[in-house]
């Protein structure tokens, strides 16, 4: 019997689908908009990102959302012809969140 | 079946941007990293918040992220079924409740950050 990850990929799919639909319009709204604006200088956004929790929201927003994209991607991606490379879309697709997640990781802790 | 299936038809249209508004949430997440990094040079860090092209793309990223958003609420009672006793929640108090966490969510973000 082949055992099947897709129940690990799909939750984390779906955890990063909540986190982004939740947290990500207001937070692309503060560093698109409120800082051209004035709201908030970015420099004043540099001293709050140093906070551990913006440090911990920030690995959130970063890791979990970079599962939802490798997961609808993969998918999307054959939907619209890519079936050629179906077979290592999976592996650059977890694999590239998975980096990104060591990566985010490794900043949001050292610096 | 034709590269171009999903232009014959609004439904599959709208389900192929749905899909695609994920590679928006991916690029702005990479972007957060990107930030992250740069956070011990501060000089480095204020610039790619000014960058005019980063705004450019993160204001072209807001709507498609805000789709996946309303999307994702509007899923919720179809994939989450919830009942009360005998009596099954109406799937528009639940879709309707994550909006209003939403809201909360965002203002209280909002008020965090600017003030």
């Amino acid at each position: 019997m082949v055992r099947s990850n897709e129940p690990i990929w799909w939750s984390l799919f779906s955890a990063g689908g909540v986190v982004a639909a939740f947290l990500m319009p207001i937070t692309i709204f503060l560093t698109a908009i409120a800082i051209p604006a004035g709201a908030i200088s970015a420099e004043d956004l540099r001293q709050i990102v140093g906070h551990p929790l913006t440090r911990l929201y920030l690995f959130v927003l970063i890791s979990l959302p970079m599962f939802h994209w490798a997961h609808r991607f993969r998918y999307v991606a054959v939907d619209l012809g890519l079936k050629n490379i179906s077979s290592i879309l999976p592996v650059v697709c977890y694999g590239t969140a998975l980096v990104v997640t060591l990566l985010a990781l490794f900043y949001l802790v050292t610096f | 079946m034709p590269a171009n299936w999903w232009m014959m038809k609004k439904t599959y249209a709208l389900f192929i941007i749905r899909e695609l508004t994920c590679i928006f949430v991916g690029g702005y997440a990479l972007f957060l990293l990107v930030l992250v990094a740069r956070h011990d040079q501060p000089q480095a860090f204020v610039a790619w918040l000014n960058s005019p092209l980063l705004i450019v793309l993160q204001i072209i990223a807001l709507p498609m992220v805000l789709y996946h958003s309303v999307t994702w609420f509007n899923l919720t009672p179809k994939v989450m079924v919830v009942w009360r006793g005998e009596e099954r929640v109406s799937p528009l108090l639940i879709a309707g409740a994550n909006y209003v966490v939403w809201a909360i969510l965002s203002i209280a973000i909002f008020c965090i950050v600017c003030l």
